[in-house]
């Protein structure tokens, strides 16, 4: 898992390469473009995912422990979280459509004279997240069959390796959103 | 030799029948022939690919082709040659199905998603060739933007899916060969004591395991750049074009690692057995392939040279370039070393062996010519640039395939093959190979285009040379295809060891029982270790 983690870093960092670029390209645009992403719902999620992650180390000290009903529960309450993650994203990037900030034909950022880079900065924004959320539907779903497995009692003090590792590929997406979220909403927000 | 005994005994071919124990298998050997088919049909699509640009640069015309066709010719030829050929070729196959055995293990670590690597290859073969079908791409494999982003009405986003999906395929197989040599080498089995076919291995996977998600990600990226018009290599709307470039040939040069490294493993391995030498230096041969994989990593602005690229990243970028070529030169002066008072003896293998130290050598040094910021100024985008990689990439790399492939024939089919025809395939090979790219260093030098065919006329007879060469080529990759199946039902049986070879692989039957061993070896050993002569053993226990 720590190998498919790697590349999985490296997946991520080309994107992130694409963002350095760009900002430094066009510092303002961007800071601009940040200010108009909700910093609490932002702030918000990732205390979410922060939680979720934390529910996971107590499921796989549970699973070392033998406990599957600690286990189980833990996994739950990381699934349930999330799930919240998620469901606040869908609302955060409906009120982006609202807004036309949506890359393509209607994007429309007030503000600005190019809209070139206000609609990268929101390209980048959507690839991003979107990957992530992905790898968070994933996520999910390897969560759900540790779930249904240690509701089954196959997780032992002995043999509990899928729960490690699942839990290792769940702090890793919490890893990446703990990056993309001073990255796209924190932008010169401390000079505001 | 003991026949009878041979024949009848339980080997991994004849433990199961039917087509649902191959398409489900989880044998590493298995897997290993399922891809040696899949990758000779991707062989032979590129190839036919290839046979209509040779013969359409008979001609200082464009008569064959409309310019519209040949661009889609010679991308294809690319795509199909090293996505879905060079890259899996000889890892897919000689590693899948040599590692285990050469480490002592029963199989890879997870033979599960050793299949799905497979599987995912199929799938992605089988995109690239729906676009193929349906009319191909024509942006060049390289498919810069923004032609490949904005303005080519071609099977972009199919081809480039076909290629997403079968770089996963790279990515897991990079990912089960580490796990494996790190932790199912058996007990004696130590890191220097690993055949350096594995060392290869190894540090293609590592190459493997980090460049390939950066393509995944360029993919995606002109995927979205192609579909939703995001702007991100589109200088109108604040994107840059040379920011694809980079992120394009950070993966794309350490490709070419992942296509020579293996190779390089295998002929490590040739000259050994065939100068019943160890290999001189080993430490230093081991530690090579990892440079090579780190260094590879570095190197990657030297395709940017014209791009725009500052003058000083290209300087950097040129010495780097040189630098990569230093682990290379290690392992060539070692193999030469080898030789030296060895007992050298000229089997097909070892044909194949000479002819790739001769090519690569030749490819690496015109390596360096372009890797020099002047000279690279001139000869780029010119069949200099052509000639050079594919004397790495067909006279080395397809080369070590061939001699790998026919030394551990007899281990892999319990058959040998007729040696006459073999010696006389390479030879073709070899005389075909020069005839057609030879020439092309000089065209390209005289200023010929590549990816042009409409040129000047002075430069047909260069082009007639090269096309002849081609045909004498063909002949040689379709002669094995003959012997070699040929001989899977009725060639002389091998016995476990027929070239007396050291290596955990030639101590099991041949073809292999399905795990490996009977016994699991402890090694104590050395690696190519001819000081106690193996003898040619007639029966395995």
């Amino acid at each position: 898992m720590w190998v498919f983690l790697i590349t999985e870093v490296m997946f991520f960092g080309g994107m992130f390469l694409a963002y350095i670029v760009y900002r430094a390209a066009y510092p303002d645009i961007f800071a601009l473009a940040s200010s108009s992403l909700n910093v609490y719902i932002g702030a918000a999620n990732t205390a979410v995912l922060l939680c979720s992650s934390f529910t996971m180390v107590l499921g796989v000290r549970a699973a070392q422990l033998g406990r599957q009903k600690a286990l189980a529960i833990n996994i739950v309450l990381t699934l349930l979280l999330g799930f919240v993650f998620l469901g606040v994203k869908a609302f955060e990037w409906r009120e982006k459509f609202i807004e036309h900030h949506v890359p393509g034909p209607s994007f429309h950022f007030a503000g600005v004279a190019m809209q070139g880079p206000a609609q990268l900065f929101f390209s980048l924004y959507f690839a991003m997240t979107g990957l992530h959320a992905l790898h968070m539907v994933v996520g999910a779903g390897i969560m759900t069959w540790l779930l249904i497995n240690s509701i089954r009692g196959k997780y032992t003090a002995e043999y509990m390796t899928p729960v490690d590792i699942g839990g290792l590929y769940w702090h890793f997406v919490d890893i990446i959103w703990i990056f993309l979220f001073p990255l796209f909403y924190l932008i010169d927000r401390h000079l505001k | 030799m003991t026949t009878a005994v041979a024949k009848e005994q339980e080997n991994y071919l004849n433990n199961s029948y039917g087509l649902k124990s191959w398409l489900l298998t989880r044998d590493h050997k298995r897997i290993a022939l399922l891809y040696m088919a899949t990758i000779t049909l991707f062989f032979f699509i590129g190839g036919a690919f290839a046979t209509l640009i040779r013969v359409e640069l008979l001609t200082p015309q464009g008569d064959l082709v409309s310019s519209d066709i040949y661009n889609r010719l010679f991308t294809m030829h690319g795509i199909m040659m090293i996505f879905f050929f060079l890259i899996p070729s000889i890892p897919a196959t000689l590693g899948n199905f040599l590692i285990p055995m050469m480490i002592g293990a029963r199989d890879l670590a997870f033979p599960r998603i050793n299949l799905l690597s497979w599987y995912l290859l199929v799938v992605g073969g089988l995109f690239a060739l729906f676009a193929m079908l349906a009319g191909g791409v024509d942006t060049g494999w390289t498919f810069y933007t923004p032609y490949s982003t904005t303005y080519s009405n071609s099977w972009v986003i199919a081809t480039a899916l076909g290629i997403f999906v079968a770089g996963f395929s790279s990515i897991l197989t990079g990912l089960n060969f580490i796990v494996t040599i790190h932790r199912m080498r058996a007990p004696g089995m130590t890191w220097f004591r690993m055949p350096l076919f594995v060392w290869a291995h190894y540090a293609t996977s590592v190459i493997q395991v980090l460049g390939t998600p950066v393509i995944a990600v360029t993919i995606i990226l002109v995927f979205c750049e192609r579909v939703f018009h995001i702007g991100i290599f589109d200088p109108a709307l604040g994107g840059d074009p040379v920011l694809f470039q980079h992120l394009f040939w950070f993966y794309s040069h350490p490709a070419v690692y992942i296509m020579i490294l293996p190779a390089m493993g295998v002929i490590s391995e040739l000259i050994s057995t065939f100068s019943r030498k160890a290999i001189f230096g080993y430490h230093f041969v081991a530690g090579s392939s990892m440079a090579i994989a780190v260094f590879g990593f570095l190197v990657w602005g030297h395709h940017l040279f014209v791009s725009t690229q500052s003058v000083y990243a290209g300087l950097v970028f040129s010495f780097l370039s040189y630098a990569v070529a230093i682990p290379s030169a290690i392992k060539v002066f070692n193999w030469t070393a080898t030789l030296y008072k060895g007992s050298v003896s000229f089997e097909t293998p070892m044909l194949y062996a000479f002819g790739f130290i001769g090519l690569f050598t030749i490819g690496g040094l015109t390596g360096l010519f372009v890797a020099s910021l002047g000279i690279d100024v001139h000869v780029t985008d010119t069949y200099f640039v052509v000639a050079h990689f594919h004397y790495i990439m067909v006279g080395g790399a397809i080369m070590a395939f061939l001699g790998g492939l026919h030394f551990w024939w007899p281990k892999i089919t319990g058959r040998m093959y007729p040696e006459q025809w073999a010696r006389l395939s390479a030879v073709i090979i070899f005389v075909g190979f020069n005839f057609t790219f030879f020439p092309q260093f000089i065209l390209g030098y005289l200023g010929m285009p590549r990816r042009y065919h409409v040129y000047p006329p002075e430069f047909q007879v260069l082009h007639v040379m090269s096309t002849l060469g081609a045909s004498v080529l063909a002949v040689g990759y379709l002669l094995p295809m003959v012997y070699l199946a040929w001989s899977w039902k009725y060639g002389p049986l091998a016995g476990p060891n027929p070239y007396r070879a050291t290596g955990l692989e030639w101590k099991t039957a041949s073809p292999p029982p399905l795990h490996n061993f009977d016994r699991l070896p402890v090694v104590t050993r050395e690696a190519y270790d001819y000081s106690t002569v193996p003898e040619e053993v007639t029966s395995v226990g």
